[in-house]
């Protein structure tokens, strides 16, 4: 369980993330949205120890992670992606994954063996297929596709086998069709995995359709949080972001 | 089939693998036919020119190679490497000099005050990026080399160490005879490199590649970046330190321009010459730097140019090392030969 109490952060004067409580129970689905600057990305950074809050705590089971750096915040659990593909460009798949394995076993400044180690195959090798990576392991990074880097970056969060996994925006820069493809995979690897996932979307089709839950952020408040149905009928939903037309419209 | 599931038949591929273990006895091999190799020449080619300059490869490219492990392997360019070669040469210089405890002993406590002093070094250094880190360590090497010209009493101000190294023999192995220095360089060259060599196929080197592609991604796989960073400035420091000490052997004396900043800028210059996406780049670098030195130095005066040219040639012509060029050059011929047998 994930439970998000009074998470508060500000540059200068702008409240980025304003008194934000949130519970994301174990193996939830959740989609973040809302507009351009509306603290989004800042939420997932103050989580992951990318920044630290000004006040507030962040309770993974129950242990705060507020304050906590991020190799110490990964190592209790909480994995993420970036919203532009964040890899290692002159590493191969494979040995991307057999590195973040060697990381995750605390053996990341091992000097006595040689890489990779024989017990990081396995995981690794899990890794690549749920990924769909298997087929490119001997590509250097640098050389997949952006769809293919998009998987890797997720592929790194999922090898440590994270209780939470969090995904920003998985479909930036995806024309509509690797859009889809990637959702489903993300559904995919949510119900296979039996993982938290809370990922961030601006395309309103692809969350209404797919996340049992949705928290809509807006100047760094929670302005709703609820079931699809729920959210589409709030009001203050409606006023503030969807508009008063089609929700089409607020697809960035 | 879409691009998504496309792995899932992966398993059916047969794709080859990485494998650890037969590289490691590999390299034991190369090292060892190399050593050998090394140690039979004086027995054909007597010439104590050639001898020299193997010795001063040894030097030299040790120090050189450390420096790629923070260049090529971590992306830390360090401007101030030299501080820890002027080291080895002035620690172990001084402690044979004034103490005049055995040779290994002195060989163990130089670096052991070279582990120290890099760590305190790094420790200040590796949390800066980029060309901070560069100018920092470049600063302290500076410092170092003021504190030896202002240490007069100690280490001769800008005469250096004078009236040379004593060597007592030990075990067997006497290091005033010039042969004897001969292989016992050899043998630091082959065993440092084959170090080094295993750093950089470790899970650590590894990690070094990840903090050097993208340090914040490293970060949140749960890598400490600043120790990983610390951890290989003060290994590539023992081995810079290293170097320095066969150099304080071979000219029997320790110079300030041992640890002055042109020393840095050798190395770096080797390591341009000679390639850094390579493991043995910096070795072939040291080669050509230091024939190139010799031949140079010989016919003109105005060698700073001639060097300058070659370095603009590898810079702006090859944009690469030498080593890095043969290296894609042998891959081209192979993928255009694969191309002929479908």
């Amino acid at each position: 369980m994930l439970e998000i109490r009074a998470l508060s952060k500000s540059f200068g004067g702008v409240k980025a993330t304003d008194n934000v409580s949130l519970d994301f129970a174990d193996g939830s689905l959740t989609a973040v949205i809302g507009p351009n600057g509306a603290g989004k990305s800042t939420f997932f950074n103050l989580i992951t120890g990318a920044l630290k809050p000004d006040a507030g705590q962040i309770l993974l089971n129950g242990v705060d992670m507020a304050g906590r750096t991020p190799p110490e915040i990964v190592r209790h659990g909480i994995g993420r992606a970036f919203q532009v593909a964040s890899i290692f460009p002159s590493l191969t798949v494979e040995e991307t994954m057999l590195a973040a394995v060697c990381a995750d076993q605390r053996r990341a400044s091992v000097l006595h063996r040689r890489f990779p180690l024989a017990e990081t195959r396995d995981r690794a090798e899990h890794a690549m297929e749920l990924l769909g990576l298997a087929n490119k392991r001997s590509r250097t990074a640098a050389t997949l596709s952006h769809g293919d880097q998009k998987l890797l970056d997720i592929a790194l969060a999922l090898v440590l086998e994270p209780k939470v996994l969090l995904l920003d925006e998985p479909t930036a820069g995806m024309g509509t069709e690797e859009r889809w493809r990637m959702i489903d995979k993300v559904r995919e690897l949510w119900e296979t995995q039996k993982i938290t996932v809370v990922f961030i979307e601006h395309d309103m089709d692809i969350v209404f359709k797919i996340a049992p839950q949705i928290v809509v952020l807006c100047y760094g408040r929670i302005l709703a949080t609820g079931t699809p149905d729920a959210i589409r009928k709030d009001d203050a939903v409606i006023e503030a972001y969807l508009g008063s037309e089609d929700h089409a419209g607020a697809t960035a | 089939m879409t691009e998504l599931q496309a792995g899932r038949d992966a398993r059916t591929l047969d794709v080859p693998r990485i494998d650890a273990r037969p590289q490691r006895y590999r390299d034991a091999l190369i090292a060892l036919v190399a050593f050998i190799i090394l140690a039979l020449l004086p027995a054909f080619f007597g010439s104590k020119q050639l001898l020299d300059f193997i010795i001063r490869c040894a030097a030299y490219g040790l120090f050189a190679t450390s420096l790629n492990l923070l260049v090529g392997y971590t992306g830390m360019i360090s401007f101030g490497h030299g501080m820890f070669f002027g080291l080895g040469a002035y620690g172990f210089g001084l402690m044979m000099q004034k103490t005049g405890v055995p040779v290994p002993v002195a060989f163990v406590a130089t670096l052991a005050i070279t582990c120290v002093i890099a760590a305190v070094i790094g420790a200040i250094c590796v949390r800066l990026k980029d060309i901070y880190f560069a100018f920092v360590t470049l600063a302290f090497q500076m410092l170092i080399h003021s504190t030896i010209l202002s240490w007069q009493s100690l280490t001769g101000g800008d005469q250096g160490l004078r009236g040379g190294i004593p060597r007592p023999p030990f075990l067997g192995i006497d290091l005033s005879n010039h042969l004897h220095l001969y292989i016992a360089s050899c043998a630091l060259l082959v065993i440092g490199l084959l170090l080094m060599r295993q750093i950089a196929q470790s899970p650590f080197g590894y990690t070094l590649r990840m903090v050097r592609d993208n340090a914040t991604r490293a970060s949140f796989i749960g890598i400490d970046v600043w120790r990983a960073k610390l951890t290989i400035f003060v290994l590539a420091a023992l081995f810079a330190s290293t170097g320095g000490m066969i150099m304080a052997l071979f000219v029997s004396g320790a110079y300030p321009e041992f640890a002055y900043w042109t020393i840095s800028g050798e190395a770096i210059f080797i390591n341009m010459l000679g390639g850094v996406t390579t493991f043995l780049g910096p070795m072939v670098g040291t080669m050509l730097f230091l024939i190139l030195n010799d031949t140079v130095t010989r016919l003109t005066e105005y060698h700073g140019i001639v060097l300058g040219i070659v370095i603009l040639f590898f810079a702006i012509g090859l944009r690469k090392g030498l080593m890095d060029f043969v290296v894609e050059w042998v891959a081209q011929r192979r993928g255009q030969a694969g191309e002929h047998t479908p």
